[in-house]
């Protein structure tokens, strides 16, 4: 790590020094050559798309052809779209049900995984498991696990009496619904859990001690230690899972591409569809562009929500 | 937000390995609960999800080796084991189809794609940490946002974009733009780590000389190592697990990447395909785990950085 110096110049005089010298060590220079890699990228496949996407959406343009401006067509032709409101409505459910079951269920697994077990290590990196194998592939061994007639789950149900018929998992609505609500669920859960984790390790045990001492019960040493010392992280891991569950395209895709009867089409599969598949590049951005305010309205509640505690103690919000 | 977690997780070796700085390693309370207690409170809810974690994978792994006939009949056989294993499957994926080039395609794209990523994430948040030009702490929070816009959203409009320029249906479509998802991601671990590099030593430096390149190279970066690996690492499986964008922009079977060309060209209509379509996924994910299991730290503090500020 030692530098090397170069001990014959810096016995020579300085020389003068140049607009070249200035401006080699200038701030505002130097950090501008800095940013140039990672601005051209981002502002040439980010930004600009991110732009061009919201003026898709008011032309009618077409896969392979420019569009021209139609205003706000392509909205008025969603708002009547009851496919639409579908893919709005199943997005909603989607998220809310998976983000709660995901919050929920991690938590858990972290307050477990946060006590003493032996092969602690092992069992903690086995975990993480589901959420280091890409979500396709795990998508595909969903799709065979809830096949309509080789299932094993109908089929261990059957041994165990519980059921008499096969259960047509992805081939009904609310059987499907819930099918990949549930493949959600598994992918997000390791996540939430062994990040919640990291937090709960900080957590002091002396605190507990005390509280134990004073008379504190299970519940009241979650609810008044654990949980108010966790909110920090629990605000961003939530955010987080709200977003990518938001913007979910893969388990569906895979899975029921939408299907049955559009029951399980989010609207990034609907846009995809649209768009892509039909051509309506138009309109499939202007559902696109439509996932924006919620997006926005998600990230507000559990940003600013879970943050509360924050800025009524009058901390810096920084 | 910027202190409150910085550093709590400093260490994520804790997190895994259990030692965690604050505790000493007595038994604290846990003397309280009796093993019966344990047994219905703890063992079993744990067995449960872990359970339910995993069987997909034994799932996954078992039809891959197992033959035929015994796949479709669950009766005479009994579905949860087999003692007649076949490599059938994963012969025929790896000799009948193009499976290793879309492997090869998938490396390709993951490689060039994270190495352009950390090159330019290196350079932004040196620069936003540590050269603290007018506005850095704005650009570090458009760098934050950055990384909330979803690949959903911007697929469509992206993939005009690729057309324009001449990318579409090249490994070069995916290179270039994975990087808009790694980027605010690693700039944004490696703003972390940067932080904690003491301040002195740059100091020291510039005393001595050494201009800002030079600090970059010979002093940061070596300290920043840990950093740089979880960043790699994770923008890797980034990577290697992005979906929308190779359905979009990669159209011919030659340039495919595995997850897509596993859902578009593998699946036909032939019953017995779940045992190379299994094989297949088993083998998509391989190169993962393994990587995962020799640097399982350095994804836990890559997750764990990433929601970090």
């Amino acid at each position: 790590m030692a530098i090397a110096l170069d001990h014959g110049r810096t016995r020579q005089a300085p020389h003068a020094v140049t607009a070249w010298d200035r401006l080699k060590t200038n701030k505002q220079w130097l950090g501008a050559w800095f940013m140039l890699p990672a601005a051209a990228f981002l502002i040439l496949f980010l930004a600009y798309p991110l732009g061009l996407g919201i003026w898709l959406s008011f032309t009618d343009a077409r896969l392979g052809r420019g569009g021209i401006f139609v205003g706000t067509e392509n909205y008025e032709y969603l708002w009547d779209d009851s496919i639409f409101w579908l893919s709005v409505f199943n997005t909603l459910l989607y998220t809310t049900v998976a983000s709660a079951i995901k919050f929920a269920v991690g938590l858990y697994l972290a307050l477990l995984l946060n006590e003493r077990l032996p092969f602690k290590a092992i069992i903690r990196a086995v975990v993480l498991v589901p959420f280091i194998v890409p979500t396709v592939l795990s998508a595909i061994a969903f799709w065979w696990l809830f096949d309509p007639q080789f299932s094993i789950i109908s089929w261990s149900l059957k041994r165990m009496g519980l059921i008499t018929a096969n259960i047509d998992f992805l081939g009904d609505v609310w059987n499907a619904r819930w099918s990949v609500i549930f493949a959600n669920i598994w992918r997000g859960v390791p996540f939430v859990a062994i990040t919640l984790l990291a937090g709960l390790q900080t957590v002091s045990p002396s605190l507990y001690e005390a509280a134990t001492i004073d008379g504190a019960s299970t519940w009241q040493r979650f609810r008044y230690i654990t949980y108010p010392l966790l909110t920090p992280i629990i605000a961003v891991v939530m955010t987080f899972s709200v977003l990518f569950t938001f913007t979910d395209f893969q388990l569906i895709w895979v899975m029921t591409r939408g299907g049955p009867v559009n029951a399980t089409h989010l609207m990034a599969t609907f846009s995809y569809q649209r768009a892509i598949m039909s051509g309506y590049l138009g309109e499939g951005a202007a559902i696109s562009t439509a996932m924006i305010p919620f997006l926005l309205a998600a990230i507000m509640v559990s940003w600013f929500g879970l943050q509360r505690r924050k800025w009524q103690q009058g901390e810096s919000n920084d | 937000m910027t202190d409150v977690l910085a550093g709590k997780v400093a260490n994520p070796k804790a997190v895994l390995t259990g030692s965690v700085p604050l505790a000493d390693e007595t038994e604290g309370m846990s003397y309280l609960q009796s093993l019966p207690r344990r047994l219905v409170t703890l063992y079993l809810p744990l067995s449960l999800i872990m359970l339910v974690l995993l069987f997909p994978f034994y799932w996954m792994a078992l039809t891959a080796v197992k033959p035929d006939e015994q796949l479709l009949d669950m009766d005479t056989y009994s579905p949860f084991w087999t003692w007649t294993p076949t490599l059938k499957h994963i012969n025929k994926l790896l000799f009948e189809t193009q499976y290793p080039v879309w492997l090869w395609n998938t490396m390709l794209v993951a490689v060039c794609a994270t190495l352009i990523s950390i090159i330019a994430s290196v350079l932004a948040a040196y620069a936003i940490v540590r050269l603290r030009y007018k506005g850095a702490q704005w650009v570090g929070g458009a760098i934050f946002l950055a990384y909330l816009v979803p690949p959903s959203i911007l697929f469509i409009p992206l993939s005009t974009v690729v057309f324009q320029y001449g990318l579409f249906d090249t490994p070069f479509a995916l290179i270039l733009t994975y990087p808009t998802i790694l980027i605010p991601f690693s700039t944004w671990l490696l703003m972390g780590y940067f932080k904690t590099i003491p301040f002195e030593l740059e100091e020291c430096a510039l005393i001595d000389g050494a201009s800002r390149w030079q600090i970059l190279m010979k002093i940061v970066l070596p300290l920043a190592v840990p950093g740089l690996i979880s960043a790699f690492i994770f923008c890797f499986t980034l990577c290697w697990n992005e979906f929308i964008y190779a359905l979009t922009f990669i159209s011919s079977t030659q340039y495919k990447t595995v997850p897509v060309a596993i859902v578009t060209a593998l699946v036909d209509g032939d019953v017995y395909r779940w045992g190379s379509l299994m094989a297949g996924a088993m083998i998509g994910s391989l190169p993962l785990v393994i990587l995962y299991a020799f640097f399982v730290e350095h994804y836990v503090s890559a997750m764990t950085g990433a929601v970090k500020e």
